[in-house]
């Protein structure tokens, strides 16, 4: 089977500095790929090169084998790579619901409708209530988006990434800064999403037992380069990997 | 449910305002007052055209005015070089709104490029050129006097000039705002809120900014058609960085992002500027209105940003609440 998502060589530098060196991978139509690794690994950056909010030094990126490696965020999106953001980016003074509606909305592929009545589009609001429900939001569709708690915030911007119904999903630290009781909620849609099983997920997570049920891949970085990748059980089991996570190896290359 | 009744309760009030805005020059008989009316009207037009790119799509343009004037000396030229029927006049709009398509599509595709502050300077830069051309070019604009013409003869009677730019502003609004309601219209505001996520949704921003600069264009080169009419006379101060920036005031005095809100900025600038100018009678200093209106803008930005339609809606939804 041909790699849906596919790096060759893939680094950044800015100036003498390289978040990302040299990252080759290949990643499989369903299946779900954790990358791990310390602060300032790197993992962020790459899922930035990936979605194309950074452009790469050297290096190309494919989607479904087409090189997408200069394409826009937009073109991208619309290929069928989708993502979340680490730091919560929604629309703020815009309602919950305004806001997966706009997602709904591209992934219907009206970009260009200038004077149509909005009840034309009403089943655009219907599936996002149906979406918001799924991230368990419902209640919250008429709230202006900023005044969301922080983990609701997280919920929104997954039933945005849910509408655009992308084969690539790449979620970045979904639970990040959430409360301990708002993850089981998160982890749940999650699974969900996964057992479905007509997407490919990349997800970034600092929850490792939360990862280790999850995924079918682990990818670790570490000082931007791709020190393992394998299942699960292996990784767990790498002395290499062990000694990244706890501290022992120094960068001294570079 | 609320928001059923609230639109309901929202049509009533512009039916009722329309009803007196269309009794008005039955119960009038002043003429300065039927004109200011008119005036009001064609600066709403013009607010609303300029909202579409400050409220709606958060941009920043000093040179509105350019579309304004565009308008403004197309139809005068036309009515002035050809005749002054109304087939001319119609014509003139039709020249208007291909030229501000043009101008405005070429701004949209140059500068939209770049970022807020940039490209708020370009847009004064290419509104001073428009400045410069009216000036420069005397065969055809007379310069900076600018000339007399006559206008169709439907539109010489002041009552029938009042109701065509009240219907102007109508059909302005309604179609401006079913532009705002739109799927378009609502990814202009995610593009304001937040330009980048809006972009990962996998929109084309700068398609949208091209979208917003060409309405706003469009709409500001009819206002300054009309404008022109009201006058019957052009100048170079058409393109005047004031023209933009009375838009700027209408709208931020008005209400951001609310269409209504130009509309009422429109009314309330050009009612008080008429007051201060009588005024100027009793004392000098009135006769300076710029000063006050800089006072009213500092404040309005201190202290309610929101403008009078933002502050009326904080009011409704805290008395919903409690």
């Amino acid at each position: 089977m041909q790699p849906i998502l596919q790096t060759e060589g893939l680094t950044i530098a800015f100036g003498g500095h390289k978040p990302v060196q040299d990252v080759s991978l290949n990643v499989m139509p369903h299946t779900f790929t954790s990358i791990i690794g310390p602060n300032g690994a790197g993992k962020t950056t790459l899922f930035n090169l990936l979605s194309g909010q950074l452009k790469p030094t050297e290096g190309k990126v494919w989607l479904k084998g087409k090189d997408i490696t200069h394409l826009s965020v937009a073109k991208r999106t619309r290929l069928g790579l989708g993502r979340s953001f680490q730091i919560t980016n929604v629309f703020p003074s815009l309602t919950v619901l305004e806001n997966v509606r706009l997602a709904v909305q591209a992934q219907a592929g009206v970009y260009y409708s200038l004077f149509a009545s909005p009840k034309k589009h009403a089943h655009f609001e219907k599936r996002a209530i149906e979406l918001l429900e799924t991230v368990l939001l419902g209640a919250k569709a008429d709230s202006l988006a900023k005044n969301l708690a922080h983990g609701e915030k997280r919920k929104l911007e997954i039933a945005m990434l849910l509408a655009l119904e992308t084969e690539v999903l790449l979620l970045d630290e979904p639970t990040a800064g959430m409360s301990l009781e708002e993850v089981p909620s998160i982890l749940e849609v999650i699974r969900r999403i996964k057992e479905e099983g007509n997407r490919t997920i990349l997800l970034i997570e600092h929850k490792m037992d939360m990862v280790l049920s999850f995924s079918d891949r682990l990818l670790v970085l570490f000082n931007g380069r791709l020190l393992a990748e394998d299942t699960p059980e292996n990784i767990m089991k790498s002395e290499l990997v062990q000694t990244a996570y706890l501290g022992g190896l120094y960068d001294d290359a570079s | 449910m609320m928001l059923t009744r609230r639109l309901a309760s929202s049509r009533w009030w512009i039916g009722l305002v329309v009803l007196l805005l269309i009794g008005f020059p039955f119960v009038s008989d002043s003429r300065g007052a039927l004109i200011l009316m008119t005036q009001i009207f064609i600066y709403a037009v013009f607010a609303m055209s300029y909202d579409i790119l400050l409220g709606y799509t958060g941009i920043i343009s000093f040179g509105h005015a350019m579309f304004f004037g565009i308008g403004a000396y197309t139809t005068a030229i036309f009515l002035h070089r050809w005749d002054h029927s109304l087939l001319s006049f119609l014509v003139s709009l039709l020249a208007v709104l291909v030229l501000t398509g043009i101008v405005s599509y070429l701004i949209g595709v140059m500068t939209l490029r770049l970022k807020s502050h940039f490209y708020a300077m370009l847009t004064l830069a290419i509104a001073g050129l428009f400045l410069v051309l009216a000036e420069k070019w005397r065969d055809v604009t007379k310069g900076s006097d600018g000339f007399t013409f006559y206008i169709p003869d439907l539109l010489k009677d002041r009552t029938s000039l009042y109701f065509v730019a009240l219907a102007f502003m109508i059909i302005m609004f309604f179609l401006l705002k079913r532009f705002t309601d739109s799927p378009t219209g609502k990814v202009l505001q995610a593009i304001r809120e937040n330009e980048q996520r809006t972009e990962s949704l996998g929109y084309q921003i700068l398609h949208y900014k091209i979208i917003a600069s060409m309405v706003a264009g469009l709409a500001a080169g009819l206002s300054g058609s009309m404008y022109a009419i009201t006058l019957r006379f052009v100048n170079t101060a058409v393109f005047g960085t004031n023209v933009t920036l009375d838009a700027l005031l209408m709208t931020i005095i008005g209400g951001v992002g609310t269409l209504f809100g130009s509309m009422l900025g429109s009314a309330l600038i050009l009612l008080v500027h008429a007051g201060l100018t009588d005024l100027a009678k009793i004392h000098w200093i009135f006769e300076r209105w710029m000063i006050f209106f800089g006072a009213i803008y500092i404040l309005a930005v201190m202290f309610f940003p929101q403008g009078i339609v933002g502050m009326f809606r904080q009011w409704r939804a805290k008395w919903n609440k409690g």
